[in-house]
């Protein structure tokens, strides 16, 4: 009887504290929203940047921006874990009980972006763009991504390119090989690779992204952009002679693997390319992040990185961009931020950090290392094509496309692919 | 578990019994309301949100847009037929029948190994028990590498000379493989790998159950077998174990219910796996629900689950609410 009524006592207060933690919560907020000048204006900057590199940049950006407006206290709630997928349960529940933070970290394209756009979550910044000058310090092709019937939602920081094969120069010198543009080139040199006891395609699948952008990399290199976009926008359809041959292509490459990609993370399968093992990765250039701070390599002479086969003149674009959510209640804190966070000294500090670079015409080149600089001459004049399960696709269509690139790559059914890849898209429209 | 709760049960009916009627009154009055906050909490924060999930699963809501027109049972419809969730259900009943079946076996070993009245039993029964305190993820981390099929255990096959070594996780084949529809009918083999990693973590958990199942058999009942001829095999089959029916239901609901939970090991170890061989329904729900945006769909998921936890967890409650009684 004693330990029951201890326990009631004991949950009581229990009870009293968090409600007395939750007025305290609650009451901060409006606080700030009423006095938006006063020393305790908050601003929560929500993204996935919790890795060593991303967190240090978002963290300097952050000191630009509090030069800039020193009472605002920025509120850092990256959320870690599962390549932003846990940071977007986070925000999806956060949204929905109408609590969105300032601002949020979301790709650029067809993705999430334009499910909240959609949904009604965001708020039009022509107007910011326009008193920036924003229209011309970045590429028309960019913005495009961002817009909805000519309003504009978003602002990008950064900017990192899909379709890179990475590999290991010395292999290639040793076997008298050159990169592959196309993919006879590849086959042929994965032959004379394999022959001598190296994985030609070092691949990571564990979180059944990697597999999913390889494909992409593929269509994209076999139909072309052009044809690839209009595939990704709903305007063409999956069940076409392009669409088979890219995956045969694909599962003949899978022959050119290792065994135990479903085991690996994407960082394993470059170390498999820069121990020697392996000689050549597809991957996004996060990878190149990868290769110079974790492992120390050289750009050029520790690795050597080409266009995926077939897509050389295309830039798969992956762009992290922030935006204002259109049920926040102070909006001027969130302005300011993403006002630094588009600016030309916002992007010089965060790009190089991060190991991205800054998708601004205007930006300072001579800040960049080898690699970046030249993924940036490639950005500014080639093609832009998203990539699926980076932005290219609404988030329905790519986890069903996901679930089909499992059971692909086991049965090596084509036909079944396709069709499981058709009713995806019909089941969630591709189309705006 | 079942013998210690009979004393408790007789101090708590010696102790309500002694205070006056009139106290016992404003007693009861008094234990309701301050049980009012944990009932409005439970309702809420439980009970509510299980019926709102019910009630989201019968709707369109299918993207980040909160669509609550009605839609009946095309969710469940919609996973049902799916590949992947019918590839969860047969994973999910091999995961539980295997995994509690090497918990029991081990842990029921373990516990008659402490038993034996050795020397530092204390020692011995928190190296069993340890792993428990590790995380699920970690757990999953560590046995992702130790069953790494070119990197882990099997160096050491290959080091003592076997060719034919396990593909471990990476395993698509089934044993046996019997075609139903869509998918393959049978153990999968990748499946089992994920099992002994379970197993290692929770069998000292059915140890320390069991354990205290032992220790409850009453001293006279061995005596009066040995005294009657009863080898130890013949003592432990035949009057130990039967003694021991209500720890192992005990531990098999408990065991069952983490199992039809699992999804820090699965996520952290394996992922979906070949052909969702490693694949559980809460993975698929949270996939569906948070990268997919599928939010009734997701919800169909957790209701299903939810009704296969009902089948295991309800008789147990009820038997033991009777047993009170």
């Amino acid at each position: 009887m004693t330990i029951r009524k201890r326990a009631a006592v004991a949950l009581t207060s229990v009870l009293a504290l968090g409600t007395l933690a939750a007025c305290g919560s609650t009451s901060t907020p409006t606080q700030s929203s009423s006095s938006p000048t006063s020393s305790n204006t908050q601003l929560q900057i929500f993204s996935w940047w919790t890795g060593v590199a991303s967190s240090k940049a978002l963290k300097s950006l952050i000191g630009v921006f509090n030069q800039q407006y020193p009472h605002v206290k920025v509120v850092n709630e990256a959320v870690a874990g599962g390549a932003g997928s846990n940071a977007k349960a986070v925000l999806a529940s956060r949204m929905e009980a109408n609590n969105p933070p300032g601002t949020f970290q979301v790709h650029a394209g067809r993705g999430t972006l334009l499910s909240w756009i959609a949904a009604g979550d965001m708020a039009p910044l022509n107007s910011l763009y326009q008193k920036e000058g924003w229209y011309q310090d970045f590429p028309q092709s960019l913005l495009n991504m961002l817009k909805v019937n000519g309003k504009i939602y978003a602002v990008p920081v950064d900017m990192q390119r899909d379709n890179v094969l990475w590999y290991n120069p010395s292999i290639f010198k040793k076997y008298n090989l050159t990169p592959p543009t196309t993919f006879s080139q590849f086959f042929a040199d994965a032959s004379v690779l394999k022959a001598h006891g190296i994985t030609p395609l070092a691949l990571a699948n564990h979180g059944n992204w990697e597999t999913t952008l390889l494909y992409s990399d593929v269509l994209l290199g076999t139909v072309g952009p052009t044809q690839y976009d209009k595939i990704l926008t709903g305007k063409a359809s999956w069940n076409s002679a392009g669409v088979t041959k890219a995956t045969q292509t694909f599962l003949k490459m899978m022959q050119y693997t290792n065994s135990d990609a479903g085991a690996l993370h994407w960082q394993q399968a470059d170390q498999l390319v820069a121990q020697g093992q392996a000689a050549m990765n597809v991957q996004g250039d996060w990878a190149q992040g990868y290769f110079t701070t974790d492992l120390h390599l050289t750009p050029g002479t520790g690795f050597g990185w080409a266009p995926t086969p077939g897509t050389k003149g295309t830039f798969a674009m992956v762009s992290d961009v922030f935006g204002l959510p259109s049920k926040l209640k102070n909006q001027t804190a969130t302005l300011n931020f993403l006002k630094v966070l588009g600016s030309e000294k916002g992007q010089d500090t965060f790009n190089p950090l991060k190991g991205t670079f800054s998708p601004r015409l205007d930006a300072n080149k001579s800040l960049y290392d080898a690699y970046s600089q030249s993924a940036m001459a490639s950005f500014k004049k080639d093609t832009l094509v998203l990539t699926i399960g980076q932005g290219g696709a609404n988030p329905g269509f790519t986890q069903a496309f996901e679930n089909a690139m499992v059971t692909l790559i086991s049965s090596k059914n084509v036909p079944s692919f396709i069709s499981a890849v058709q009713s995806a898209a019909q089941a969630n429209p591709l189309s705006k | 578990m079942a013998n210690p709760v009979t004393p408790a049960k007789a101090t708590r009916q010696t102790t309500v019994r002694k205070p006056a009627r009139r106290i016992r009154g404003w007693d009861n009055r008094m234990a309701f309301f301050t049980l009012i906050p944990s009932l409005i909490l439970l309702g809420v924060f439980v009970y509510g949100f299980i019926a709102w999930s019910g009630y989201v699963s019968l709707t369109n809501w299918n993207s980040l847009i909160p669509t609550l027109t009605w839609a009946g049972l095309r969710n469940y419809a919609t996973i049902f037929s799916s590949f992947r969730f019918q590839s969860d259900l047969r994973n999910l009943v091999v995961f539980t029948v295997l995994f509690i079946a090497g918990d029991l076996v081990i842990g029921m070993i373990l516990a008659l190994l402490v038993d034996q009245k050795i020397r530092a039993e204390g020692l011995f029964r928190s190296i069993f028990i340890y792993p428990m305190a590790i995380s699920m993820v970690v757990t999953g981390v560590i046995w992702s590498w130790i069953l790494n099929p070119t990197t882990g255990i099997n160096l050491f096959f290959h080091a003592l000379g076997f060719t034919h070594v396990p593909e471990w996780f990476l395993s698509s084949r089934f044993a046996p493989s019997v075609h139903l529809g869509q998918i393959d009918i049978g153990i999968p083999v990748g499946l089992l790998a994920v099992v002994i990693a379970a197993v290692w973590q929770m069998s000292g958990f059915a140890m320390a159950v069991y354990l205290g199942g032992l220790r409850s058999v009453p001293e006279e009942l061995k005596e009066a077998a040995r005294i009657d001829g009863a080898g130890p095999w013949r003592t432990f089959w035949s009057v130990i174990l039967p003694q021991l029916k209500g720890t192992t239901a005990t531990i098999v609901v408990i065991q069952a219910a983490a199992s039809l939970k699992v999804f820090g090991l699965i996520y952290a170890m394996t992922g979906s796996g070949q052909d969702f061989s490693t694949d559980m329904p809460n993975l698929n729900m949270f996939q569906t629900t948070f990268q997919g945006d599928a939010f009734a769909q997701g919800a169909a998921i957790a209701i299903v689950l939810l009704l296969l936890m009902a089948a295991f967890t309800v008789p147990y409650v009820l038997s033991m609410l009777r047993g009170e009684r």
